[in-house]
């Protein structure tokens, strides 16, 4: 059942290109819309396609690509030019007035698909719905001198190419136009989707560029909504974009990954939906295949909120649980020089060190940690400082008391009160600002609860 | 055919077609009641986004059903509505836990927006999926699944349309039970915390009958569209009243309105599907309350408006008319000028045609080559003079403005007093002596220039 | 050794802190999204006055009656009402947020909102009785409203929205009272109303705690002052040999920012966020 080339090509091939331009096209554009918090704009807009495309059919009668292509792009941009108008004129808020706007439209759509004329056209709702990426393939019409690609090579002939499916073409010329309005306006979009009140003092007229953006979805949309179903164009518009969120904070490489995305949920949604069943044995069935592209990008978003390396759950948690870590090492440091500086006996023992940080793994990992950098070593009594811990600890204790010091003598605060947030600083704070501390603070040598500040270096060694 | 509508909507069109027309209407109700909260904690997408996400737990559902119903015959029928229907409110509450989790996961970076659309397109696609899985399997028992699509009341059982009628009758009872509390929370959730009240739980307990209302209006609106049961009647209630209770009843009834009449005209129309039907009835009672209700829709609200731009215009140009007589250009007595000094004043705001309105309107009286303001039209005048001045003396005295520029201010605030802030101005400028000396129009605080005179805040220069 | 974290059983068995103080904050800091928006604020209201909470914008005034009602989570410390809980004494407590929280085109009458304050005595499910209608409209009337209780809200003035949010806080019949700028951008005559209803509140022997912008206005209005800039300045009479409301307070108070702490603030913020 695994297909020859010569099926791949002229039943799959066309489909996955088809899906891959139009994926690109609504990742793209759809970037802005989560930026500018307009996700749902794409969302009223794939509702609203469908009494665009009746009416063209009813008016120019046939089902032709071009004319259907205006029809819904005109109703989409109306589904976004009525909602607005309801919210502005009719102080309706914005989520309900679109909610009003695209849920008449679409049953306006229902109702015009099922009058009588529309019957003899392979066109209902529910193809709309879902889309037709089966019908996405390669014809050979002798009369045109079309025929389909049987090998890699014949995809370069002229015959083979003009035979190519339409919706092909229209993906192409729309993944284009958006790529070039997007690239020329690139400047503007950023700043009125960040700062629309800027782009207006500057005179971009943040209308235009709404407009700009609303058209632009729209026409991803429709151009997308044939293949994949305008439901499921809300997918290709809201999730590569914010799974390239997850990743990066650059808008650029955020609009790039973006398009990767899209592509990599095409490819694993069509190549799942047609030979996941194959695999496990069940050949005679085939998946909807603009389903399981959303499933896909639904699944990579998943992916990229849990292990994103850089904003994800897992790496937030990692980050979150290293920094205890280390914070727990520093303290265990202190901890030790308090000890050594007391006076009494020259080590802590395990137990008790593991108490006073509150036990559980942070301690584990801080005090295995402390001694793998040779901080600190285990006697038989227990913990003790090494002399780079020492060092280490000597600039922790230094700096925890500068602080407890400042927010005294500084800030008015209790003695009683400071420990905490000293505890709390003293892990955060630069050489740079403990100079400026020990440059505020004044020139005493003793804390507030009466324990010296050691100096920044080891007394008796000479400065270098 | 009119006479069978009128048997439908009468209930005599057999014992099934009654019980369902009651059932969807009960289904407009509680949509109407509960919808109202939705709108007002501005949750209405969120009622979209579930509404899709319940199809994959209707296909699985019915997978799973026929897969035990394989194993166990006759224990369980994979097409039995309680199956499904538990099915789609798993899958719609794991939609809304989704959303939630989609924005607390990603730290913030998704917003509830991106997060509303990424679980309807996802979910949905899933549900899209498992129905490919259902068409595949022998037997063809799968083709009553896609009514809950757009829906099919028609293809209702009368135990179906019983539970629908109980199930939306209880749903709507709870909210009007739950009245008190969801008008506090929708309203100021921060108080309703500090009282006390458990917002989290109640936030909970309004999405729960918003779910409800989706999973028993898929079967009679379909998934699409059963959102419009929730958003159109509310929306379409806010504009005839100003009152949450008012409102619920307004919404309750435009929703069983659309309910009745949608369901009962689709019988008629066996091609169309009924969803589309009530939802296009529920979007004209919505167009007809958007444009025609009082206060605020968009006609009478057009009407205030122009009454107050037609206010501001005779207020300016008869101020302009005084002041230009004030200003010396005047024969005896005060308010007469003459014709031309009168096309001057009002250059701004049409000349000539200004005379005519002002004169049709009888503010003043144009004889030969003198023009006149006729008593109305003086009493109208000083009061507009005055407001106008009033105004500027309290701007420049307690609120720090230069004379200079206090005209424009004034202008956009005198017109739309109500009497009773006058009077308060008027106390707030009484110890003033500049007042206290002008009988009855105070003198100006800046000097009234020629360009002053056309207030529209157009040209005036060409006189 | 003592453990860092360990903190006594209740505050008033620290000695700096009174059982019977209304309000008594300890060590609380609260962070917003890492940041420290107040750091290790500690005080004691006294009873029956008015006291201000003044600080420059950014302050964290807000922040702090939000985190004292548990509308904003805490990064640490604790609060007490009488010696008690918030939950314990949630009843004795009034609260007028921000005029800006809410959203004015909502669909209910003045009354409707002052009535609001009844709800935690009618409890769930209940109706609001004419006995709660009744005494909503007596708190609208003390507000100078009670010709306009059936206005809807959006249709009054700004000042007029103001004393219908005091209204409700008096339908509260609290014992102590929050209230978050009752006094911006009211006009003068809302003012003095809501002056006269604090002062009667006072009288009554109640506490109000007010967050205040106007500063030439505090001593002529209030007995106590909070003087806040992310940590507490100072707090104390406004007026006497006591008077903490100094020039020089004053001064640092509005003075600029505390460049030290806010790096070190910006610094815990990096460190945790990434």
């Amino acid at each position: 059942m695994i297909p020859t080339l010569r099926e791949f090509l002229a039943i799959d091939l066309a489909a996955i290109i088809t899906a891959c331009l139009c994926a690109l096209a609504c990742a793209i554009v759809g970037n802005f819309l989560v930026l500018r918090r307009q996700s749902l704009l794409g969302d009223s807009i794939a509702h609203s396609v469908l009494p665009g495309l009746a009416a063209a059919f009813l008016i120019v009668g046939s089902r032709g690509s071009v004319p259907m292509f205006v029809g819904a792009l005109i109703a989409g941009v109306l589904s976004a030019i009525l909602s607005e108008g309801l919210r502005r004129f009719a102080r309706v808020e914005a989520g309900a007035a679109m909610g009003v706007i695209f849920s008449a439209m679409f049953a306006l759509g229902v109702l015009l698909m099922s009058l009588p004329r529309m019957r003899s056209v392979d066109l209902d709702a529910d193809c709309v719905l879902n889309g037709v990426l089966e019908t996405v393939i390669w014809t050979a019409d002798a009369s045109r001198g079309t025929r389909v690609p049987a090998v890699w090579s014949d995809l370069l002939d002229p015959g083979v190419l003009a035979g190519a499916p339409s919706q092909l073409l229209t993906a192409l010329v729309v993944c284009g136009v958006v790529i070039m309005v997007v690239l020329a306006v690139f400047k503007e979009l950023t700043l009125a989707s960040f700062d629309s009140a800027l782009a207006g003092a500057l005179g971009f007229r943040p209308w235009l560029l709404h407009t700009v953006l609303v058209v632009l979805a729209a026409a991803a949309s429709v151009a997308s909504f044939e293949v994949v179903g305008s439901i499921l164009v809300i997918a290709m518009l809201i999730c590569p974009a914010a799974t390239a969120r997850m990743c990066t904070s650059r808008l650029r490489t955020q609009i790039a990954l973006s398009g990767v995305f899209a592509i990599l949920s095409v490819l694993i949604g069509y190549l799942l939906a047609g030979f996941g069943p194959m695999l496990l044995g069940y050949h005679s069935l085939a998946l909807s295949a603009s389903g399981m592209i959303a499933v896909a990008a639904g699944a990579l978003l998943t992916g990229a909120i849990i292990f994103s390396p850089s904003h994800g759950l897992l790496a937030r948690r990692i980050r979150t649980l290293r920094l205890s870590v280390a914070i727990a090492r520093e303290d265990l440091l202190a901890m030790l020089y308090r000890v050594e500086e007391s006076g009494d006996a020259r080590s802590l023992t395990l137990h008790h060190a593991r108490l006073a940080l509150g036990g559980g793994l942070t301690t584990k990992l801080a005090i295995r940690g402390a001694i793998r950098r040779d901080q600190a070593t285990t006697t038989p009594g227990g913990l003790a400082l090494t002399d780079s811990g020492r060092a280490a600890a000597r600039a922790l204790v230094r700096t925890h008391r500068l602080w407890e010091t400042y927010l005294v003598k500084e800030l008015g605060l209790r003695p009683d009160h400071v420990h905490r947030s000293a505890m709390e600083l003293e892990h955060h704070t630069t050489s740079a600002m403990a100079d400026t501390l020990a440059s505020i603070v004044p020139s005493t040598t003793a804390d507030p609860h009466g324990r010296p500040i050691p100096g920044d270096r080891p007394r008796g060694n000479p400065p270098e | 055919m009119l006479g069978e509508l009128l048997d439908i909507l009468l209930f005599r069109a057999g014992y099934t077609a009654a019980v369902v027309s009651a059932g969807c209407t009960l289904l407009g109700i509680a949509g109407g009641i509960i919808g109202c909260f939705a709108l007002l904690r501005r949750r209405s997408l969120m009622g979209d986004a579930l509404a899709h996400a319940t199809l994959p737990g209707i296909a699985g559902a019915f997978l799973l059903a026929t897969a035990m119903g394989s194993m166990l015959p006759g224990v369980l029928s994979a097409k039995s509505l309680p199956v499904l229907l538990a099915g789609a409110t798993i899958s719609a509450a794991l939609g809304v836990l989704s959303v939630h989790a989609i924005v607390r996961g990603s730290g913030g970076r998704i917003r509830e927006d991106a997060a509303i659309g990424i679980v309807l397109s996802v979910f949905f696609g899933l549900g899209y999926v498992l129905l490919s899985i259902v068409q595949a399997l022998p037997g063809g028992t799968q083709s009553g699944l896609k009514t809950f699509i757009f829906g099919q009341p028609a293809a209702m059982s009368v135990g179906d349309a019983m539970l629908l009628a109980a199930v939306a009758l209880g749903a709507a009872l709870a909210a009007l039970l739950l009245y008190k509390e969801l008008r506090l929370l929708c309203f100021d959730e921060g108080f309703a915390r500090v009282q006390g009240w458990p917002t989290g739980a109640l936030d909970l307990a309004m999405m729960a009958l918003v779910v409800i209302v989706v999973v028993v209006g898929l079967q009679a609106v379909g998934l699409v569209l059963v959102i419009a049961l929730l958003i159109i009647p509310p929306a379409g209630a806010r504009f005839w009243t100003d009152r949450l209770g008012t409102m619920l009843w307004v919404s309750a009834v435009m929703g069983g309105a659309s309910g009745y009449l949608g369901v009962s005209l689709s019988a008629l129309l066996p091609g169309v599907p009924a969803g589309a039907i009530v939802v296009l009835v529920a979007a004209t009672l919505f167009g007809v309350s958007a444009i025609a209700a009082p206060r605020h829709g968009v006609l009478s609200r057009w009407a205030r408006h122009a009454a107050l731009t037609r206010r501001i215009w005779v207020d300016h140009a008869l101020r302009a008319l005084f002041e230009h007589a004030e200003d010396g250009a005047t024969l005896e007595p005060l308010g007469t000028l003459s014709r031309e000094d009168g096309r001057r004043a009002l250059s701004g705001l049409g000349g000539d045609a200004a005379i005519a309105m002002l004169r049709k309107r009888g503010f003043i009286d144009a004889r030969g080559d003198i023009v006149t303001l006729t008593s109305s039209g003086m009493a109208a005048a000083t009061r507009a003079v005055r407001n106008h001045r009033l105004w500027e003396r309290f701007l420049v005295l307690h609120a720090d403005m230069a004379p200079s520029h206090v005209d424009r201010s004034a202008d956009m605030i005198e017109h739309v007093l109500d009497p009773a802030l006058m009077q308060e101005l008027e106390a707030a400028l009484e110890r003033d002596e500049a007042v206290a000396a002008a009988s009855r129009v105070p003198t100006s605080v800046h000097p009234i220039t020629p360009d002053r005179r056309t207030p529209g805040g157009a040209t005036g220069g060409h006189a | 050794m003592l453990h860092p974290l360990s903190t006594p059983k209740s505050l008033a068995d620290r000695p700096e802190h009174s059982p019977s103080s209304p309000l008594s904050v300890h060590d609380m800091t609260v962070a917003y999204q890492r940041r420290p928006v107040l750091w290790d604020v500690d005080y004691d209201a006294p009873s029956q006055s008015l006291i201000a909470i003044v600080g420059p914008n950014g302050a964290g005034k807000s922040t702090l009656i939000k985190a004292c009602l548990d509308l904003l989570p805490r990064a640490s410390g604790r609060v007490e009402f009488f010696g008690k809980s918030y939950r314990e004494s949630r009843h004795m407590i009034g609260y007028v947020p921000q005029r800006e929280s809410v959203d004015w085109d909502f669909p209910v009458s003045a009354l409707d909102v002052a009535a609001m304050g009844r709800y935690a005595k009618i409890g769930w499910f209940g109706r609001v009785s004419r006995r709660h209608k009744d005494a909503a409209r007596e708190c609208l009337a003390r507000v100078g409203m009670a010709d306009l209780a059936h206005r809807q809200i959006s249709q009054l003035s700004g000042g007029q929205q103001q004393r219908v949010f005091l209204a409700r806080a008096l339908a509260q019949d609290a014992t102590l009272y929050f209230m978050d700028e009752p006094l911006a951008g009211v006009d003068a005559a809302t003012e003095a109303t809501i002056i006269d209803v604090l002062r009667s509140l006072r009288s009554a022997g109640k506490t109000v705690i007010v967050v205040h912008h106007d500063l030439p206005t505090v001593p002529q209005y209030f007995d106590h002052v909070l003087l806040l800039n992310t940590r507490v300045i100072a707090a104390g009479p406004v007026s006497g040999p006591e008077s903490v409301f100094t020039s020089e307070n004053l001064r640092r108070t509005y003075g600029g920012r505390l460049t030290l702490l806010d790096q070190a603030a910006e610094a815990v913020a990096r460190a945790r966020g990434g």
